[in-house]
């Protein structure tokens, strides 16, 4: 059959076009504007080409808090995805209890960024918080707003509370899809404890896990709100990760071109890494069907 | 191998059975022969896999006890049994090669490297997958999948027992019989004790030597192909068991003489004091059409099956099929049928009646 060209149809595409233009490519377009030029306020630009990637690439700053940032990620993965596997594992499968479960887990998924952090903020505190107090009386240690090593630990233990129900709740989520069978096929033939885990549980759980992952490092990755209202980026520059260090580079001290940049290549290492896990993910399921 | 005994068993999934109903397994006693083969027969939900997987210990019973040999095994784990059961949809480890799938079970009992590559290429060769056995399980078609969860339950030469839950479901019809053949074959080779569940007449009639027919979470027949197609224990099995099934009509029967309808149909047998609800029970082999002798009958549809025809038509209201010879020619003036009165059988309350000697 002909098909008939009908140029009228690009009209129903519009909408789309306009609305994607007004969240994500104006928004974009103008941080690429900053990023290559330099202001001196009244609205003057002049040309600065690759000058503010140039001094950004040699700068101490970026590189230490891509540094913080990769370290707090990695941490908060290799904790939340075992953990998450693990308490998994051990939610009951039917019952009552499955339901009590889930919602417990859902909780802290439930609260807001903020809400988190200041709970965890006033949790801390060694005058009136119940966990800084008690490591007081015990004699302990502890104050996260002097001490690099308080402060770390409250926000990975922080990050933890908040997100390893999402991995627990994806990795339950496969689990559940396991047929009874496989389970009875392993008791007979005569299959470890540890050998169902590799041979079944895992990989029936690789799709979800990849997900699980994806998602916990895109934002990880992002954490802004939850650092910003424990501690403030603080002690010093410690638990300053790239998106507070951004704000302070683009609203502290109003560096508009070299937030731009900034801002460009932050969002470029967040796409390349999702890009490579999503390739992963597609190749698994080609493997799969 | 072994002797496998079912003492007093019943199972219920609720914690608190109170009427017959609510038992998956009525009450069961059963010795299973050493080195037997037995299909075990019934519609969906009859009891059949419950049964199974008592007897492989994936389910322990409500009541009653099991023994293997003298051994009472009523708690021992799966893994304790020593017994194989493949399943009705296949179950294969998907990260392994297909000879680490083969090895796996040979392997968790620590069997020799040397064994295990010996019996792994017997296996593959059996099951017909040698050139795929270094492929990943992941991605195979569903009958390959089903060959491998096969191989894997016959790959223990020591096994006390095979089980078999519908494993020919998801097989294609030409690999189906090519399987059960084998089956057949691996069973007079090495002997096993051998349970095959299937709710296909054709599956375990010619799989077995002995078929055990179930009906709501009962027992109703045990015996040998033949006796199940002469002598029908229960209604059930007449109906379930022959294409098609029995006919059954309603009749008073005194002595060597069933009434159905006023009329009069002779027995081999006679019966003495028979209550409840009596019905005689007549395969469709055994009706003749016929011109002249016997009862009056009309025909409705006649269906060429090929190698004989099936005469539908209708007896005093009630519905009777009739099993008629190939060249046989089934004209307007066929207007009555005859039983052969020695495979004309008595059914009280659905359960047969032996009757004595007329």
């Amino acid at each position: 059959m002909e098909k008939t060209p009908n140029q009228k149809a690009w009209l129903l595409v519009l909408p789309v076009l306009v609305l994607v233009c007004f969240s994500a490519i104006i928004p974009l377009m103008t941080v690429v504007n900053y990023a290559f030029q330099d202001s001196f306020g009244n609205n003057q630009f002049f040309w600065a080409g690759l000058m503010w990637f140039e001094d950004l690439l040699a700068s101490d700053r970026m590189w230490n808090a891509l540094g913080r940032q990769v370290v707090f990620t990695g941490i908060i993965l290799a904790i939340q995805v075992p953990l998450g596997v693990f308490v998994a594992l051990h939610m009951p499968k039917k019952g009552p209890w499955v339901s009590v479960c889930l919602v417990l887990m859902a909780l802290p998924l439930l609260i807001p960024w903020n809400v988190v952090g200041t709970i965890w903020q006033i949790f801390g505190r060694v005058d009136i918080g119940l966990l800084g107090y008690t490591f007081d009386k015990l004699g302990i240690p502890y104050n996260y707003t002097q001490d690099f090593f308080s402060a770390w630990a409250t926000l990975i233990v922080m990050d933890v509370w908040h997100w390893t129900s999402l991995v627990a709740l994806l990795a339950y989520a496969g689990l559940k899809s396991i047929p009874d069978a496989y389970y009875q096929a392993a008791r007979i033939d005569q299959a470890s404890r540890w050998k169902v885990f590799r041979y079944i549980e895992l990989p029936k759980m690789a799709g979800v896990l990849t997900i699980a992952i994806l998602l916990r490092f895109m934002d990880s990755f992002k954490i802004y709100t939850e650092p910003f209202v424990v501690t403030g980026g603080g002690p010093g520059n410690a638990t300053t990760f790239l998106s507070i260090d951004l704000v302070k580079m683009a609203l502290g001290q109003f560096d508009l071109g070299p937030a731009g940049a900034f801002s460009l290549m932050y969002f470029l290492v967040i796409l390349a890494v999702s890009w490579v896990f999503y390739t992963v993910m597609v190749n698994l399921e080609k493997r799969e069907s | 191998m072994a002797r496998i005994t079912l003492d007093n068993l019943a199972h219920s999934y609720k914690p608190d059975p109170k009427g017959e109903e609510d038992w998956a397994l009525k009450q069961l006693d059963h010795v299973w022969a050493d080195g037997e083969a037995y299909a075990l027969l019934g519609a969906s939900g009859c009891g059949k896999s419950t049964l199974l997987n008592i007897i492989s210990g994936l389910l322990q019973p409500s009541r009653g006890r099991i023994l293997f040999d003298d051994k009472d095994v009523t708690h021992a784990a799966t893994a304790e049994r020593n017994i194989a059961q493949v399943f009705q949809f296949p179950v294969v480890y998907d990260t392994m090669s297909v000879r680490d799938n083969l090895a796996f079970p040979l392997r968790n009992r620590g069997a020799s490297a040397g064994y295990v590559a010996e019996r792994v290429q017997t296996i593959a060769a059996m099951i017909g997958m040698e050139a795929e056995l270094d492929r990943k399980a992941r991605g195979l078609t569903a009958d390959a999948k089903q060959k491998i969860s096969l191989g894997r339950g016959m790959v223990r030469e020591d096994v006390n027992a095979l089980l078999f839950d519908e494993p020919l479901t998801v097989i294609d019809p030409h690999m189906k019989w090519e399987l059960r053949t084998q089956l057949k074959a691996l069973h007079r080779d090495f002997g096993h004790t051998m349970i095959y569940v299937t709710h296909d007449q054709t599956e375990a009639l010619t799989f077995a030597d002995k078929v055990v027919v179930m009906h709501d979470g009962r027992v109703v027949q045990i015996g040998t192909p033949e006796e199940l197609f002469e002598r029908p224990a229960h209604t059930f099995v007449g109906y379930f068991i022959g294409s098609p099934g029995m006919n059954l009509l309603p009749a008073n029967v005194t002595g060597a003489t069933a009434v159905t309808n006023g009329a009069e149909i002779a027995l081999d047998r006679a019966y003495d004091g028979l209550s409840g609800k009596v019905e005689i029970g007549v395969r469709p082999e055994f009706v003749r059409l016929s011109d002249s002798e016997g009862l009056p009958v009309r025909i409705r549809r006649v269906e060429d099956v090929g190698r004989h025809k099936i005469v539908r038509a209708e007896f005093f209201g009630h519905d009777i099929n009739i099993v008629a010879g190939e060249d046989e020619e089934i004209g307007p003036d066929k207007t009555r049928v005859t039983f052969d009165a020695a495979h004309v059988n008595v059914y009280a309350d659905d359960w047969r009646v032996e009757g004595r000697a007329a």
